[in-house]
């Protein structure tokens, strides 16, 4: 699941336990409700999405998925389509603090995040999509396009490039790069903390956003193109 | 004109001979075929790479064609900035995955044909890679704009495009223009078959490919259609 804790004006949103913390029903409902908290919070002035354990995300919970393919592919989509909107939507400063793996919507949901901190070892970046024989619909291709640079958005997506932090950096999918998971955290909290220092007004830092981003929620919202599992798909 | 070859899995297209192999329609239809060609082989290769022969990868479309009967000027450009939209269009529609082997000049239209493959090596002692719009005076349709802003960093289109600036392949290598270079033609071609083969192992599912790809430059196919569709605006000037 996921924990909420706040430290001054920095929420930090705890992705918890050791598993690859896969978005389910259930899970996103957590993380939808710990979002609607920091949005509701009237101090509220910056927020960080962190890990425990080995892996940021790995995306859609195909297990769960898999147990009713039609109508669990239908629902999940829907609301991962949502989370990211409300992510886009925030009204204070997202930072990502990636301590661990992260792939396919693992990987989207840090790119929905304004900056992405990372740790220097022991983490991927892997838009998978491609290796496993699926498509990405409109509404995700148009976060990852959103935030990354032409070349490392045909790397990431035609490329299915695994990137370590190093060369996350390179190509600018990430922000910065820290020497182990303890000083990724304490640097993003430290970034949060400034950020929330400057006393930015929610609906205007949302708009700005928005407006940074054309298109992206618009797609989000509208749902089209089904996540697709095509029989082929390779799971 | 161009030959179509498959050499280790790989189709590679050849801009032949020593000429600037400027697009008309002639040689525009000629690449169609090789494409159609590729995609009906699809399954039979790994990926296309596209070279050339001589010192220019393209010098982009064949102006000269346009006053050839001078009566009908303006229908010819039409006709040209159409067909050159349909070759743009079958690129970034293609089945498998592409390369362009650059090895010599690319500039104009010559220099939207790279930026419409995947993928750009580029041979490192002799050639630029320069949008020669501003210099020469033509106007750069919507769909040329959206290709451009898909592949290139946004720190380097205003002189690429307004500046006109010629960039060597060093410098092509350091903005992202192309990811990367060699010695010469021979190993730049090199490259890109061992960038296929190793392209191929990977064993994509190439319908994926194509929907990923078409997916991730959405906006500039949904210009390139329109200018396909409704017929394209004129080159000024000419």
């Amino acid at each position: 699941m996921c924990s909420l804790e706040k430290r001054g004006r920095v929420y930090i949103l705890t992705l918890s336990g050791e598993g690859d913390h896969r978005f389910n029903p259930s899970t996103i409902d957590n993380i939808a409700a710990a979002l609607k908290e920091v949005q509701d919070s009237p101090d509220a002035g910056a927020l960080v999405t962190t890990n425990e354990g080995r892996y940021f995300s790995n995306g859609l919970d195909i297990q769960w998925i898999s147990q009713n393919p039609d109508a669990h592919l239908s629902t999940i989509r829907i609301k991962f389509e949502n989370l990211l909107a409300s992510f886009m939507r925030l009204g204070v400063p997202t930072i990502a603090a990636i301590r661990g793996h992260a792939a396919a919507g693992g990987f989207i949901l840090a790119l929905a995040h304004d900056y992405r901190f990372m740790k220097g070892d022991r983490s991927v970046l892997y838009m998978s999509e491609l290796d496993h024989g699926m498509k990405l619909p409109r509404s995700l291709m148009a976060v990852v396009r959103s935030k990354l640079l032409p070349a490392a958005s045909r790397d990431v997506v035609l490329g299915a490039g695994k990137f370590s932090a190093q060369t996350a950096l390179e190509g600018r999918i990430v922000d910065s790069v820290y020497a182990d998971s303890a000083q990724t955290l304490e640097a993003a909290i430290s970034e949060a903390q400034k950020l929330a220092s400057r006393g930015w007004k929610k609906s205007i830092y949302s708009e700005l956003r928005l407006g940074v981003f054309p298109g992206v929620v618009e797609e989000l919202d509208a749902h089209r193109d089904p996540y697709l599992f095509p029989a082929s798909a390779k799971l | 004109m161009c030959s179509l070859q498959k050499r280790d899995g790989v189709f590679i297209l050849t801009l032949s001979g020593e000429g600037e192999h400027r697009f008309n329609p002639p040689l525009i239809d000629f690449i169609l075929s090789a494409l159609a060609h590729v995609n009906q082989n699809a399954h039979l290769a790994s990926a296309l790479i596209t070279t050339n022969d001589g010192k220019f990868f393209s010098n982009g479309l064949d102006l000269q064609w346009l006053s050839e009967f001078s009566s009908s000027r303006e229908n010819r450009s039409q006709i040209l900035v159409f067909k050159f939209g349909q070759l743009l269009t079958a690129l970034m529609e293609l089945k498998l995955p592409s390369i362009a082997a650059v090895c010599g000049h690319a500039s104009a239209g010559g220099f939207f044909l790279a930026l419409a493959h995947d993928y750009r090596f580029m041979r490192k002692d002799r050639g630029f890679l320069y949008m020669s719009e501003v210099d020469v005076g033509i106007v750069i349709p919507p769909s040329g704009m959206s290709i451009v802003r898909s592949k290139v960093d946004s720190r380097y289109l205003t002189e690429i495009v307004l500046g006109g600036r010629k960039y060597t392949a060093p410098m092509a290598f350091k903005a992202g223009l192309v990811d990367s270079v060699h010695d010469n033609s021979a190993k730049t071609l090199e490259a890109a078959i061992d960038a296929a083969v190793k392209m191929g192992q990977k064993n994509w599912n190439k319908e994926v490919y194509l929907q990923l790809r078409l997916s991730l430059f959405s906006e500039p196919m949904e210009k390139l259609r329109l200018g396909t569709k409704e017929g394209s605006p004129l080159l000024s000037r000419l």
